[in-house]
């Protein structure tokens, strides 16, 4: 149990996460990188330019809208069709980081907009959106292949130097 | 005034009694198509098994959070997906796994379909209502939490859920206990926060809110997703309805949901049949000795007579 709530939270809402709102994504000629979860995981140095590369500058393969162009994401269309240029293509901007905060849940109870209510938090709009394109053009999805864990990482695992003795292997999930 | 003799005295309490059985089974059959239906402030978790890619980060949330015992695999082995119990079931909850997820090839789907399983916190438990020891309590908030230090070990509630989720702790040879999820309740719930596999899960397969909220919230999903899709809430109405709901773009038969259940709460099964045993344990005593001394009375008089007869 000593693990547990608080540092959990931060952990778990925080994975994987976090361009952060400073840095704009025309950020070039390096990595960024993501490295809240850093507790867990090793940081992820996110190639920018190279998946721009990739995908042939179609920024909205990932991105609802770029800055300074209005919403182009289908969903969000649906009632920003008229809201206008956005200010910022950055997730964190409208993906919160800690979608479980007593705050955000009682946001999203008032809120009578379904798209809102189901807006999926930062971690999960990265993995959502990653592995979506991952798994559909053959890119790495496991999720070692990104998240490298650290000493903590591989005890809140149980792997690594922390993995059970392979005796007991085999045993647990038992025929009750 | 009418003098009471014992054919009057007999008649009244027939009269009476049949009387009181009409009344009685008038308020059983109420009882018995009455549901709870929960409480209002319930909190509940929305599963969206489309989005879930079965990395198992809930499994380990639920360890470290509920102090669980090590795991016999690492949560980041995934040969435990090919592991089967018998009659090629998947995996199941144990005394040291609250949660599992488990992995479904579908045909004609492009990626197995995962689906994670633990407690569905029924508004109705069947296992609170099995207990004889009321070791379980269903809280306003939604949780159905136990007090192990009452449970006796019998296991009822092991048969008594439909979903087959409570597991006993076998490997404790002094005091074996029940052992399940409890939706965070002490460490969470109670503080109007989330369980640890729902912020843990790096693919926000789950939403937390008012049950109530959610189900409209499911509703509205499908209603914009119409084709993607099963136009049904699993646990929106099974059993009574269950605080952990989930939704699916595979039919729930094919991804091991028992669609049979029914509405009903558990309990409905067997009100019928519970409120017979008093019946059965007072009268029918008293009505077949009543019956044996009556069958038998000839022959022990004419034993008598026969005694005296000899005597004489």
């Amino acid at each position: 149990m000593g693990w547990k709530t608080g540092k959990m939270v931060g952990l778990a809402a925080i994975l994987a996460m976090a361009i952060p709102l400073s840095q704009p994504v025309t950020v070039m000629g390096e990595g960024i990188e993501l490295s809240s979860l850093s507790d867990l995981y090793e940081p992820v140095i996110f190639d920018h330019d190279m998946h721009i590369e990739a995908l042939e500058e179609n920024c909205t393969a990932c991105h609802h809208h770029s800055a300074g162009t209005p919403a182009e994401g289908a969903r969000c269309l649906t009632c920003h069709a008229n809201s206008g240029e956005a200010d910022s293509p950055v997730c964190a901007d409208c993906h919160v980081e800690e979608p479980f905060s007593a705050a955000n849940l009682e946001k999203i109870k008032n809120t009578p907009n379904l798209y809102h209510q189901v807006k999926p938090g930062l971690m999960a709009a990265y993995h959502q959106n990653c592995l979506g394109c991952h798994q559909e053009i053959g890119a790495p999805v496991g999720c070692q292949d990104c998240h490298a864990l650290t000493d903590k990482g591989e005890k809140y695992y149980n792997t690594g130097k922390y993995a059970p003795a392979p005796a007991a292997a085999g045993h647990g999930s038992g025929h009750h | 005034m009418k003098k009471i003799n014992r054919r009057n005295f007999i008649k009244g309490s027939l009269a009476g009694g049949l009387a009181a059985a009409a009344t009685g089974k008038a308020t059983q059959a109420e009882a018995a198509t009455g549901t709870f239906g929960g409480f209002p402030e319930a909190m509940g978790v929305l599963v969206d098994m489309t989005k879930c890619v079965g990395c198992r980060t809930c499994e380990a949330a639920c360890n470290k959070e509920q102090g669980l015992p090590e795991p016999d695999k690492p949560f980041d082995d995934y040969s435990v997906f090919e592991e089967h119990r018998h009659g090629g079931l998947p995996r199941r909850t144990t005394e040291k796994a609250y949660t599992v997820v488990n992995k479904y090839e579908v045909e004609g789907r492009e990626h197995p379909l995962f689906r994670k399983f633990q407690c569905n916190h029924c508004n109705e438990p069947g296992c609170l209502t099995s207990c004889f020891v009321n070791a379980y309590t269903k809280t306003p908030q939604g949780a159905v939490i136990y007090d192990s230090s009452v449970c006796v070990g019998c296991r009822t509630c092991m048969i008594a859920c439909p979903f087959y989720v409570p597991a006993y702790s076998y490997s404790s040879a002094i005091n074996p206990v029940v052992k399940k999820c409890i939706m965070c309740y002490d460490t969470r719930l109670k503080f109007g926060r989330p369980p640890a596999c729902v912020e843990a899960c790096p693919q926000g397969v789950m939403t937390f809110g008012k049950r109530q909220d959610l189900i409209a919230l499911g509703h509205k999903k499908i209603e914009n997703n119409p084709e993607k899709y099963v136009h049904h809430i699993y646990g929106e109405k099974e059993v009574g309805g269950t605080s952990w709901m989930y939704m699916s773009d595979v039919p729930f038969e094919e991804i091991g949901f028992d669609t049979h259940l029914g509405p009903q709460p558990i309990i409905n099964h067997v009100k019928d049949f519970l409120a017979i045993v008093p019946m059965v344990l007072t009268i029918w005593p008293a009505l077949f000795t009543g019956f044996h001394l009556l069958a038998t009375r000839k022959k022990v008089m004419v034993e008598d007579a026969d005694e005296t007869g000899g005597k004489k």
